[in-house]
């Protein structure tokens, strides 16, 4: 092993600076095959979340009671509520768009992979958003979800009961790990490029690794 | 003739315009202006939240008998088992006991913690009397009393208390109708909320309380089409749209044989979990990663591409 290969700075920077040129980051153009709505529903997917978060700051500025107390901050709540079922209409449409298309093509599966977790994670997310809306709805979520988790253990750990700990997984932890994740999703399918039309006879996939 | 792709190498064929940013900039604008619209058509539900003063003030004979309920043992809450007590053993999924690994975490004895517990707070010498006459006694006296004091009360289903003719209650009535005044003031909201900490935010023990309630929190549930065998949790308050994304999650504890069977809990969280590594893992199966292929909806999606190569 040479010596910069034991270096974890130079093998970060390989493997991230020097892994993609910058037009593969800020692209001015792409393949001519990338000319279909379906590729609308991945950006407008990162477009809802960046209203989930610019909403949920605003939210943040008088805490999770002052949407009950104020019009101003129900309709920042609403904001919120809508900005979620956008994100998941779009999500949807785009997994199921990248599914018909074998997306995975192209030693892409790790683009596949980090999108379904970015969907599971985004699912739970979601669901502690619920549960804190200090409301009878999020009551009600709250009896009803400690079932499935404590069935599986999970909730000696994640107690849905627990409005405060709801509140921090919400604002913090679970958001930066979404975050994350589709940051790394994005970097893969821009490192990977686009993935080609499926060609008439198939016969070239290209390896799902 | 077909000109074939290899998609793990890079495309350095035809290419068109492109701009990231502007289309990003674009699509935030979109969403920011449909959020606003429908925020404003529609706006979002709140439905208050509900308490055990709500409770006891809207159906005091509910809140009594479900009281009652704790100290015989009878309640959700006092036959749950783990994270909150050793009640009962937890569903497993064959030899694996799930629920039940991690201990109990949140410890929560009803009878102890919503009951006893919030009055030995009140200074009133009756109540206290017959606190210390409910702790001295056996479990098996306990069980006794409460018992005969939930079926006398299931007997007569509008009331709030009973007299004590037959002189088998001992203590019971008279912490019930204690517990009921505290609930009916709000103190016991404010007793089961700070027991562990002086500055709440942690509701387990209220929201536990009201779960176990059979005529109140369930029946409002219901009427917000919100109960489990309504698709519960993907809904909403009212007609907004709730977690539609959890429609998979719902649909299953609406068919057997998870509908009937008391494991439903484990055997749809495990059934779930197992789906969502099987989509993780769709480009490795062989039959669904040719499905694309098969089923050629890739056809409509690169219409203009192929168009082209033609």
């Amino acid at each position: 092993m040479s010596s910069t290969e034991k270096n974890w700075t130079a093998r970060l920077r390989k493997s991230t600076l020097e892994s993609m040129e910058p037009q593969d980051l800020l692209p001015d153009n792409q393949p001519a095959y990338v000319a279909s709505w379906i590729y609308v529903f991945g950006v407008l997917t990162i477009a809802s979340l960046v209203m989930l978060i610019a909403t949920g700051l605003v939210l943040t500025l008088e805490g999770p009671a002052w949407w009950h107390v104020s019009s101003v901050g129900h309709f920042w709540n609403s904001m919120h509520l809508w900005s979620v079922e956008l994100f998941f209409v779009f999500m949807v449409v785009h997994l199921w768009g990248k599914f018909w298309m074998a997306a995975w093509r192209g030693k892409r599966t790790a683009t596949w992979v980090t999108g379904v977790i970015a969907f599971m994670a985004s699912i739970l997310t979601a669901l502690t958003g619920y549960l804190i809306q200090t409301n009878f709805d999020s009551q009600w979520i709250a009896t009803e979800a400690k079932d499935g988790f404590n069935a599986m253990g999970i909730g000696a750990f994640f107690n849905t009961l627990n409005t405060g700990q709801a509140i921090l997984l919400h604002v913090a932890l679970l958001p930066l790990a979404v975050g994350i994740i589709v940051v790394w999703h994005i970097l893969l399918v821009r490192r990977k490029g686009v993935v080609p039309p499926i060609d008439n006879d198939a016969t070239i996939e290209g390896g799902a690794f | 003739m077909v000109l074939k792709v290899d998609p793990s190498k890079k495309w350095t064929g035809p290419t068109r315009p492109y701009d990231i940013i502007k289309e990003g900039v674009i699509a935030v604008v979109v969403v920011a202006l449909l959020a606003a619209g429908l925020s404003l058509f529609f706006s979002s539900p709140d439905e208050k939240a509900v308490t055990l003063k709500s409770w006891s003030n809207t159906n005091a004979p509910d809140f009594v008998q479900t009281a009652t309920g704790e100290l015989a043992g009878t309640t959700t809450s006092a036959g749950y088992g783990a994270p909150y007590n050793h009640a009962a053993k937890g569903p497993t999924l064959g030899p694996l006991k799930l629920q039940d690994w991690a201990g109990v975490r949140i410890p929560v004895d009803p009878a102890t913690s919503f009951v006893t517990e919030p009055l030995a707070i009140l200074n009133d010498s009756s109540t206290n009397d017959a606190v210390t006459a409910w702790k001295a006694a056996s479990a098996d006296q306990q069980g006794k009393w409460a018992t005969a004091y939930a079926d006398a009360l299931g007997k007569k289903p509008d009331a709030v208390s009973l007299e004590d003719t037959a002189n088998a209650f001992g203590p019971v009535p008279t912490m019930i109708s204690s517990l009921l005044v505290m609930a009916k003031t709000g103190a016991l909201d404010g007793a089961l909320t700070t027991s562990d900490t002086p500055l709440p935010t942690n509701f387990t023990k209220p929201l536990l309380f009201l779960a176990d309630s059979e005529g109140y929190f369930g029946d409002l549930a219901a009427k917000q089409h919100l109960g489990g065998d309504q698709w519960g949790v993907m809904n909403e308050t009212g007609s907004w749209p709730g977690q539609s994304w959890l429609w998979l999650f719902s649909l299953w504890y609406q068919v057997e044989p998870f509908k009937s069977s008391g494991n439903a809990d484990t055997l749809v969280m495990t059934l779930m979990g197992f789906l969502t590594l099987c989509l993780a893992l769709f480009p490795i199966f062989p039959f669904i990663r040719k499905l694309p292929y098969k089923i050629p909806i890739h056809r409509l999606i690169w219409k203009k591409w192929y168009a082209r190569k033609l």
